[in-house]
């Protein structure tokens, strides 16, 4: 039996939103307000670091957020489907593996 | 003098250990070989979630990681961090999203081994893959070089003064005319560490294809993600906490200015850095990677985990390199810094064998899968395209690869053993990152652009080439008196992978658009039907 899929969750809104999300992050990598401050953060972290290792994990955020909502549910299952014998819609290297091996 | 022999031996003795280890791991691996060439290419597409992140994060990850971001901190500060550390993070993550799980899926569904195999069937030209072929080689062998290099050059400064017997060294002249002890004296020499890892590297490879480099790049990345934990859990301590460690920064002359990026960065050298990460799709190496995972799922935990984990290996090593700007002061070798805070301030010779450890498997995690790629395009591009895909059996094509990746592995060697004292070699590696960068967009249009044409790709290489050797004249050849590693080279206060990126990118929208679109049956099968969300 063949197991079902869960229903995907991405829609032409959500991937936008994640890809408006993306470009919000990217703006805010150029963190030109800390770029002559000095302070430590706990002590011990400068100012600078510490704002882009936060942004580090804020990146591992969008990118699960992403598998969420943008992920390429039908990409998966194309991959996987059968390329039509002898069409054009099968390249070479498609036709050279499915050519038994001699061994 | 017997107890440095015996710290020194105590380095070796880690250091064995842990080649020792891989080597069982490399030999483990081909028992689960299944004799076809897809396993011994692509491990039979069956990697899972755990072991594609691990080993993407290895392979992307060099040296560089906790030798070179310790040394950069020390010389340039903290910015260095979201210059390269952070911007990686966000830039890879999306290239491992955008293209590598598109890459994978018409991987499975055609087939392919290799760029250049995917390349000239999407633009139907045996052209584009000839053309790719020698471009993704010669810019794959100076990465490859900068790693053999800074392995053996590790292994002799890090057991120096370990075999003074066996490998004396003489003195070297000082500036008033006496011999002073040459500081590599007694230490593993370059011949004998950069052969000893090719031939580690090349048997786990040999024995067990990209198999035996997956589980090797896993524990690797074990590894020197532990190792660079230690050693700042450490060294903090020694320097009286972190909180200590942070005021003698924030008090010393040399230090403070290299808490902010004000007068070291530029504003646009930090913007533009973004697009050197592009590289990554296009590192023959990563591609073959991406092919070997299970489902596309496998690529989930690797696109969430990929940046925190640059988070945790960059963190530690760039404080290190803060810190010993108040410990070392100015004036210190940047690629010695690491270890010479760990000597300095640790002392213990098992510490420093797992520095080391953690040091060569970062580079040693990067090294199998540029040879594994390069013997798999070797069989696959040129014998098997030229011979015709039938000429070979199984057996013979993993017999093939596995010559080549002997010959690859002496050449790179024997390259090494002549180029390791050539000053510029390391900036070359930093060149190289700005080629793959600039081939970046023939790899976004083939998978999202219909109207790319094989005439467009062909002249963005050939832009890409014209400007990317423009630049690199003026960097390392003109400016061949400058010390290496000094100041990269800015043009316009910007990267030269900008202006390299940008003649690839317009060349290949304006010829494509001149050009005959490519017939819709060729294009079809490379897009998912219309509808899908893919």
């Amino acid at each position: 039996m063949t197991p079902v899929p869960p229903p995907s969750r991405t829609t032409p809104g959500s991937r936008r939103v994640v890809i408006v999300l993306f470009l919000v992050l990217f703006v805010l990598h150029h963190d030109f307000w800390a770029w002559s401050d000095r302070r430590l953060v706990l002590g011990f972290l400068p100012v600078g670091l510490f704002y882009h290792a936060l942004f580090s994990v804020a990146a591992g955020g969008l990118w699960a957020l992403a598998n969420h909502f943008a992920w390429p549910d039908a990409l998966e299952r194309w991959a996987s489907e059968p390329v039509q014998e002898g069409s054009a819609a099968r390249p070479a290297a498609a036709a050279a593996r499915a050519t038994p091996s001699a061994h | 003098m017997m107890f440095a022999l015996a710290e020194g031996t105590q380095v070796v003795l880690v250091i064995v250990g842990y080649l020792g280890l891989l080597v069982a791991l490399g030999l483990a691996s081909n028992h689960f070989f299944k004799g076809t060439s897809a396993d011994y290419f692509v491990v039979s597409r069956s990697v899972g979630p755990f072991l594609l992140l691990m080993s993407i994060f290895g392979t992307t990850m060099t040296g560089f990681a906790m030798v070179g971001s310790t040394g950069k901190a020390y010389t340039t500060g903290v910015g260095v961090y979201g210059l390269m550390a952070s911007w990686s993070g966000l830039i890879h993550s999306a290239v491992f999203f955008v293209v590598g799980i598109r890459l994978w899926a018409l991987g499975k569904r055609y087939g392919y081994l290799t760029q250049c195999e995917f390349f000239r069937e999407r633009f139907a030209s045996p052209a584009v893959g000839y053309t790719l072929f020698p471009i993704l080689v010669l810019l794959v062998i100076p990465y490859l070089l900068v790693g053999v290099i800074s392995a053996g050059k590790f292994i002799q400064s890090t057991t120096a003064s370990a075999f003074p017997q066996w490998f004396p060294l003489p003195g070297i002249p000082g500036p008033d005319g006496t011999l002073r002890p040459n500081p590599l004296s007694g230490g593993i020499p370059y011949w004998l560490g950069a052969a000893v890892v090719c031939l580690i590297v090349l048997c786990y490879v040999f024995y067990g294809g990209l198999r035996g480099a997956v589980w090797a790049n896993t524990f690797q990345t074990l590894v020197f993600m532990a190792a660079g934990l230690v050693a700042f859990w450490l060294v903090a301590e020694k320097m009286g906490g972190l909180a200590e460690a942070g005021r003698r920064v924030a008090e010393s002359t040399y230090g403070a200015p290299r808490l902010v990026r004000e007068g070291l960065i530029g504003h646009g050298q930090f913007f533009s850095y973004f697009l050197v990460p592009l590289s990554v799709g296009m590192f023959p190496h990563l591609f073959q990677h991406w092919l070997t995972a299970r489902s596309a799922r496998s690529f989930r935990l690797t696109v969430v985990a990929h940046p925190i984990f640059i988070m945790l290996v960059w963190v530690p090593c760039i404080l290190i390199g803060l810190w010993a700007t108040a410990q070392l002061g100015p004036g210190a070798n940047p690629n010695a810094v690491l270890g010479r805070m760990v000597n300095q301030l640790v002392h213990s010779p098992i510490l420093t064998g797992i520095v080391a450890a953690g040091v060569l498997a970062a580079i040693m995690s990067s090294l199998d899968s540029q040879f594994m790629c390069l013997g798999t395009m070797f069989t696959q591009d040129i014998v098997v395209c030229l011979a015709g895909p039938d000429r070979f059996n199984d057996r013979q094509k993993i017999l093939l690869a596995r010559g080549f990746i002997v010959a690859i592995v002496t050449v790179t060697y024997l390259l090494s053993l002549g180029l390791k004292d050539t000053a510029h070699v390391f900036d070359l590696g930093v060149w190289c990152f700005s080629g793959f960068a600039a081939l970046f967009p023939l790899v976004f249009a083939a998978l999202y652009w219909r109207r790319a044409t094989a005439a467009g790709v062909l002249a963005a290489l050939a832009a890409a080439t014209a400007v990317w050797l423009a630049l690199f004249y003026r960097d390392i050849v003109a400016g061949a008196n400058r010390p290496p590693g000094e100041d990269e080279l800015l043009v316009f206060g910007l990267m030269p992978v900008v202006f390299i990126c940008a003649a690839s990118t317009l060349t290949l929208v304006v010829v494509s658009l001149l050009t005959r679109p490519p017939a819709p049956q060729i294009v079809e099968r490379f897009f998912p039907p219309a509808g899908r969300n893919a």
